[in-house]
């Protein structure tokens, strides 16, 4: 029983953090120095979400079929491929590579 | 607008589903390793559908897998889903969703919809890609964890397809087009860089929010410089 009462604490709590940032008034987010702020963290969420993916393995860091997924990413948008074809080419990648026998 | 017509016209809609595709695909390890971590068919479920974040939900059944009581797995999940908070700031500021609306983009606010809707540039386009990527996951996140927790390994693993490859490329393909100046990829090093250093240091889902702050502290550093002209891209 008491795993259920925190399955549903964790969701709660899950649910009010997310909605925390809902909760922020307007007037301070647009003020132009916030507009600034949050372009600049939406570049490093980003950038730290690649990154999270392509290395992360827990709480260690882990080279494998990952990082070809990553490099035939960048190739792809650097011939201007469409979206949905850089995301085949990164699953592809890394099949293969398991396949090939990549961790 | 059919959904035809916006697969075909609108890129954040394309981006939203192959992300959730890739990425719902996983609620079959989740479910299978929930069900491996002693939960029941039901507790693993209500995991996915009130907790809905991934490395949340993940830490949590880790703990209880190592041993853990149920207050510590409560408490690691919570921790590792204070992002989401930053990340609803930011759909709060480009959506201003009102009503029932704030409290259904809310629970659909992830590492996913949150990429997708600022990676576009006009407000139809972020609006589209939030709500096709977030709702996008939760449904196949919630269905994929059903069959994963019935079928346990069955199914063997989603890494075996490639699909942590597609959400690498998924991820890169997001910030690719944000990366115009010297600026913008000066910040994604750094953060990517910060975010290797902290990974072995710091619990997952943390090095994300401590980025975050890096590149918040960049932004508010460089704040008066906001009327400077954009940089002229240098060609590659």
């Amino acid at each position: 029983m008491t795993v259920w009462l925190w399955i549903l604490g964790a969701g709660a709590l899950a649910y009010l953090t997310k909605l925390s940032g809902f909760l922020v008034p307007q007037r301070v987010l647009e003020s132009p120095a916030i507009i600034r702020v949050s372009a600049c963290m939406t570049i490093g969420l980003l950038a730290s979400l690649v990154t999270m993916n392509a290395v992360a393995a827990g709480q260690a860091l882990a080279l494998d079929a990952r990082l070809l997924a990553l490099g035939a990413a960048v190739v792809a948008l650097l011939l201007r491929a469409p979206f949905l074809l850089v995301v085949v080419v990164g699953a592809a990648a890394a099949a293969l590579g398991r396949l090939a026998g990549l961790p | 607008m059919n959904v035809r017509h916006l697969l075909r016209t609108s890129p954040a809609t394309r981006a939203g589903l192959s992300i959730a595709v890739a990425t719902g695909a996983y609620g079959v390890s989740f479910g299978a390793l929930g069900a491996a971590s002693g939960l029941g068919l039901l507790e693993v479920c209500a995991l996915s559908l009130l907790t809905f974040s991934g490395g949340s939900q993940f830490a949590f059944i880790g703990v209880l897998a190592g041993g853990g009581t149920p207050a510590a797995a409560a408490g690691a999940s919570t921790l590792l889903g204070l992002r989401n908070g930053v990340y609803g700031m930011q759909i709060n500021a480009l959506l201003r969703p009102r009503g029932w609306r704030r409290l259904a983009a809310a629970q659909v606010t992830i590492d996913e919809s949150t990429a997708t809707a600022v990676a576009q540039q006009d407000r139809a386009e972020q609006a589209r890609g939030f709500w096709t990527a977030g709702v996008g996951v939760f449904v196949l996140w919630n269905l994929m964890t059903l069959v994963g927790a019935l079928a346990g390994d069955a199914l063997g693993d989603p890494r075996q397809w490639g699909l942590d490859g597609a959400a690498v490329a998924a991820f890169v393909g997001l910030l690719w087009p944000r990366l115009r100046g010297r600026e913008p990829w000066a910040i994604a090093t750094i953060c990517a860089a910060v975010t290797v250093l902290c990974i072995p240091l710091l619990p997952p889902g943390v090095p994300i929010l401590v980025a975050a702050a890096v590149a918040a502290t960049i932004g508010w550093r460089g704040r008066n410089y906001d009327r400077r002209p954009e940089p002229v891209e240098v060609a590659r």
